[in-house]
């Protein structure tokens, strides 16, 4: 029966042409407008790192001065240094990492390409526990361990794409990578990752690229080397030095890994008897207000998809809207013309349920089309989008997951459109539809 | 035109003219909302800077190796940019609007550094020539003196640092001192000492502008900062920008010979602002996108709606033309029709963009839909759908009146 109502279908969308071209493009835009924003919301508000993005915990505790206080109110987004390092010395989440991130100048000189010019790349300083807990795939060797950070040793992790400027690619495990004026071993190289939203450190925009750079985070205090990001402070600092240990300045981003509800639970109690303990000795002036957030709370709460995605979504949807109405009006159209021919079919013995199917794979064959045409449009869409110089741009790829979505949404469009022209085809009275011809 | 025959037989067509009264309905409250968003993000591209964008180059460079003193280098580049061709000024700045960084500071009334109820305020600290390179105006007061001046790598690390002076842009000033002249009054923002008050700005612009909410703080101080963090602005002669920019990366490449140092920012401020407002931008292209989708959809569904219904309709055009309607007649009655399905779908479109205007206040707290987009939407709907029904209603005009007996 289908390959018959595939062929009344075939036959009546193309006895009428250009209604059917209408219907087409109708939904195709209309599906192709639902699919690139979707593909670009799903990319962009996605799990950054799923299956352990609930063990991963950002921490927030509240050091400010006791001026300006509002109760309950939200504790700083970042960390200072003292209760950094206070909170890593005592290790009592599963992982726990302190790092920011810098902008620094390699010289490749040091590399052994005397000829390239010095250029500034993105680096993290950190803790030994960020490759554990964020786990960047490593192409070539591995990253330092606790002993080396205490130990300030002059070691580098590089990504993939610094490897290929300054070694071409090749293992570059024991070669000296030249930051300003110091020299440091590689130990690793990374294969390309790119973590989004850049969930662990928010403040180089959420979109931003994963560093270039690994360095643990006392060496690169050693040495001086400036960082980036943002910095509040709230007090002089010794020296006018924001990055000293006593500053009363928060610029790390600290998080912890906990494996079990009530690890998380206990680690939040020691948050707030660390406060305690610092408000006794005179260093914090509120009361405990500390905070731990798993990665997708800690995304929703910093915003970190930006409003305009979720507008477009909505515009979408709209949009979705008024082209499936206009499909439906169209077919209910088409439908009606045709109770002439229905008549013919119902009086030599057709069912209702028959007349019923039959509109219905006619939809369908028309969703399915539009479903095909719908893709190319939002590949296009997603091309246009991708020529947008936004921060994100690179990442909005159709994946198996939306491109089977289009089709589904394009196929459940029309049919949700062909039911109200079916559902009236089936309600043509035979003697009625004859008497008139 | 009588209305009766017309309402008469769209009440047997009950479905179809609910649907294109839907669709015209949720197009209008769509477009209604879309072009009030593309007039707000267009306001905020053009937004006002008060600077001569179109003057402006940056130039920012770094060292490779920490440099204990790096005023004398400084100096040195400062003097090698005045003496590029077509630079009018040159000035260091520690930010500068739609840049890398924002710097923000608290300001007090007391020495009390723990007082509540210090005003934030952005922090420009910039040497000699800062106003006319920003192209700034004083509403009163003074520029800084010469001997204001003190060197950023000099004070950062004193204990009891002195800064004499300090100008205030206008906002901040009638926050501080509403009702009075904020010149000669003292404020603490830089270390135990107070600045005394030289002079208010007309406009201070921000580092990151955000146009159309309220106007944010801006305090200058008379902090030279250093080539280490600091950007040099240079103000050009119209039409010489580009020129300028090249010359003054090669004598910055020049002035760096034996110290290592790397150019790592050079942009013109017209383009480090269209840069800023990139996302507002595209989002205007894509409202209007999506408006015109809608209504070449729409258009589309009222010329396929109104040929089924002409053609449905032979038999009666035909027989009215034989009882002697003229064309016009039966031109006017479709485009009748029409007015009245279009005017259902505004009615109701009105009241749904109210309803997502208020949904978008909720969440993305933006201002009410002004009421006098509704007529727009209303007289671009109209129009709309006699343009889409003139064609189909006028092969009905053209029917002759034999057409009622043939079919």
């Amino acid at each position: 029966m289908l390959g018959y109502y595939l062929e009344l279908g075939f036959r009546s969308l193309k006895s009428s042409r250009g209604l059917t071209v209408l219907m087409l493009l109708s939904i195709a835009m209309g599906v192709a407008a639902c699919m690139t924003t979707l593909t670009v919301y799903h990319v962009l508000s996605g799990d950054p790192i799923p299956g352990k993005s609930d063990k991963l915990f950002n921490v927030q505790l509240d050091p400010r001065p006791n001026r300006d206080v509002e109760p309950d109110g939200e504790p700083d987004f970042q960390m200072t240094r003292f209760d950094s390092e206070a909170l890593l010395r005592e290790k009592r989440g599963v992982h726990q990492v302190m790092m920011t991130g810098a902008s620094i100048a390699v010289d490749p000189a040091g590399s052994g390409k005397a000829d390239m010019a010095a250029f500034f790349s993105r680096a993290r300083y950190t803790s030994a526990d960020f490759f554990p807990m964020f786990e960047p795939p490593f192409q070539f060797g591995n990253a330092w361990n606790a002993q080396e950070d205490e130990g300030k040793a002059r070691v580098a992790v590089i990504s993939r794409e610094l490897n290929d400027k300054l070694f071409d690619g090749a293992d570059s495990r024991g070669k000296t990578l030249r930051l300003r004026d110091k020299d440091f071993t590689i130990i690793g190289v990374l294969k390309d990752w790119r973590p989004a939203p850049h969930y662990f450190d928010l403040t180089q925009g959420a979109y931003s690229n994963a560093a270039d750079i690994y360095l643990p985070f006392q060496t690169s205090q050693e040495l001086k080397f400036g960082r980036s990001g943002n910095m509040n402070c709230w007090g002089s600092s010794p020296g006018g030095d924001g990055l000293a240990l006593a500053a009363p300045c928060s610029w790390l981003q600290y998080w912890v890994q906990l494996d079990t509800p009530e690890q998380a639970k206990a680690y939040l109690e020691y948050l707030n008897q660390y406060s305690a303990q610092q408000k006794q000795a005179g260093r914090y002036e509120r009361p405990p207000n500390a905070r731990i957030r798993p990665v997708m709370e800690w995304l929703a709460l910093q915003k970190a998809v930006p409003s305009d995605i979720r507008l477009q979504v909505w515009l979408a949807f709209g949009f979705l809207l008024v082209c499936l109405t206009n499909a439906v009006g169209l077919l209910l159209a088409k439908c009606l013309r045709r109770s002439g021919e229905i008549g013919v079919r119902r009086a030599l013995g057709a069912r209702q349920s028959s007349i019923f199917m039959q509109f219905l794979v006619e939809a369908g064959s028309l969703g399915f089309a539009g479903g095909v045409l719908g893709l190319v449009l939002t590949l296009g869409g997603l091309w246009i989008v991708r020529s947008n110089a936004s921060p994100y741009a690179a990442l909005a790829q159709l994946d198996w997951a939306m491109f089977g979505t289009t089709f589904l949404l394009a196929v459940a469009a029309s049919l949700v459109a062909g039911l109200l022209p079916a559902w009236r085809a089936c309600q043509v009275t035979p003697a009625l539809q004859l008497k008139v011809q | 035109m009588d209305i009766l025959p017309i309402l008469s037989t769209l009440k047997r067509h009950k479905i179809a003219s609910g649907l294109i009264i839907l669709q015209i309905a949720l197009t209008c409250a769509i477009v209604c909302n879309a072009l009030f968003l593309i007039s707000e993000r267009i306001a905020t591209i053009n937004a006002p800077t008060y600077m001569p964008d179109d003057e402006l180059v940056v130039v920012g460079v770094s060292g490779m190796k920490r440099v204990e003193n790096p005023e004398p280098q400084t100096a040195s580049d400062l003097a090698a940019l005045r003496a590029i061709p077509g630079v009018k000024s040159v000035t260091i700045a520690n930010q500068m609007p739609f840049g890398e960084n924002s710097n923000n500071t608290g300001v007090r009334l007391t020495a009390d550094q723990n007082s509540p109820g210090a005003v934030g305020a952005a922090q420009y600290t910039l040497a000699e020539d800062w106003l006319k390179t920003f192209g700034l105006r004083l509403q009163s007061g003074r520029d800084f003196s010469p001997e204001e001046y003190v060197y950023g790598s000099v004070v950062d690390p004193q204990e009891d640092p002195v800064v004499p002076a300090i100008i205030l842009s206008a906002t901040l000033a009638q926050r501080l001192f509403p009702n009075e002249s904020a010149l000669g009054k003292s404020v603490w923002v830089y270390g135990k000492q107070p600045q005394r008050v030289v002079g208010v700005l007309e406009q201070l612009p921000e580092s990151y502008p955000q146009p159309g909410s309220e106007p944010r703080f801006g305090l200058v101080l008379p902090i030279r900062p250093s080539y280490r963090g600091g950007y040099y602005m240079l103000r050009t002669e119209p039409g010489q920008r580009d020129a300028v920019l090249k010359a003054a990366v090669a004598a910055l490449d020049a002035g760096s010979q034996g110290i290592k140092r790397v150019v790592r920012y050079k942009k013109l401020v017209s383009d480090m602002r269209s840069d800023y407002y990139r996302q507002d931008r595209s989002m205007v292209w894509l409202l209007g996108g999506v408006c015109l989708g809608l209504l070449v959809v729409t258009a589309f569904g009222i010329v396929g709606l109104a040929s089924f219904w002409v053609q449905q309709r032979t038999r009666m055009i035909g027989t009215r033309r034989a009882l002697g309607a003229t064309r016009g007649q039966i031109l006017r009655y479709f485009q009748t029709e029409n007015f009245m399905l279009s005017t259902a779908g505004i009615v109701l479109g009105m009241a749904a963009a109210y309803g997502i205007s208020v949904m978008l206040m909720k969440n993305y707290e933006l201002p009410r839909l002004p009421i006098y987009y509704l007529p727009v939407g209303a007289v671009i709907l109209w129009a709309l759908g006699q343009l889409a029904v003139w064609a189909p209603a006028r092969r009905a005009a053209l029917l002759p009146p034999v057409a009622a007996l043939r079919s």
